[in-house]
């Protein structure tokens, strides 16, 4: 026989169990910064990050073609050889807006990431390594985006 | 349904390179269609991948990432026979989880 009481408890059990088994929805993630995707300037994206101002740094390191035949699809990576990094972030100067991707640090994974972007005219690709003090290193490499067969 | 990803992920001493392929359409919000009306923005916004169910790779994506976009990351003390599995969703929330053995 089934009385309220023992419906009542199994029932939080169950619920305890979804959560566990991550069927309910989690807490609601850090969201998506929506505002930092918008802005147009990496001294903008500092100051937006409570970071100082960008200083350019050989540590970091940007990787890219010198010309892009396809500006729709450039291979871009970040990586750096610096510890205490809490964000390494790939920047495109002239694209609408600045910021294309943005990687979290930890022990886990190496701090290197290769992704392909979009880029709407030859422009300064920027590898940005937020740090956990707040500094904000660069560097930065000019890919030229070839368009139609022609490179030149 | 969004097509499923593509995941390899080789072990390279005591570290595995995952590589992805995700199809996507990474719309920006920019193009205009024939018509001369916008595009709305579809994009992958949140990408995540787990090893053994651990958490280690969180990144937010703009609209500048290519099309059916790629990522190559590398997870630290891993071996073969180990899962990694990543997640994306987009500015639609709409999210898709694939999973890979490492070899």
């Amino acid at each position: 026989m089934l009385n309220r009481r023992d419906v009542l408890s199994r029932s939080g059990q169950l619920a305890a169990l979804m959560a566990g088994a991550g069927l309910l929805p989690a807490q609601a993630q850090a969201a998506w910064n929506a505002a930092a995707f918008e802005i147009k300037t990496m001294a903008e994206l500092a100051k937006a990050l409570g970071a100082s101002a960008p200083v350019e740094s050989k540590d970091v390191v940007v990787t890219g073609p010198d010309i892009a035949e396809n500006g729709a699809v450039v291979p871009v990576g970040v990586s750096t050889t610096l510890t205490g990094v809490k964000k390494l972030m790939l920047l495109v100067e002239k694209n609408p807006s600045v910021l294309a991707a943005s990687f979290d640090v930890n022990d886990a994974v190496d701090a290197s990431f290769t992704t392909r972007v979009k880029m709407g005219q030859s422009s300064n690709v920027m590898a940005v390594a937020l740090m956990n003090d707040n500094r904000m290193l660069f560097s930065q490499k000019e890919v030229k985006v070839t368009l139609g067969g022609c490179g030149g | 349904m969004s097509d499923p990803m593509r995941i390899r992920a080789l072990v390279a001493g005591d570290k595995a390179t995952v590589r992805v392929l995700m199809g996507h359409e990474m719309e920006t919000g920019q193009r205009k269609d024939s018509a001369g009306k916008t595009i709305p923005a579809w994009f992958i916004q949140e990408v995540t991948a787990r090893h053994n169910g651990k958490p280690v790779l969180s990144a937010e994506w703009g609209p500048a990432v290519s099309k059916n976009p790629f990522l190559q990351f590398t997870v630290k003390s891993a071996k073969a026979g180990d899962k990694i599995a990543v997640t994306w969703k987009d500015n639609k929330g709409e999210t898709r989880t694939d999973e890979a053995t490492v070899a």
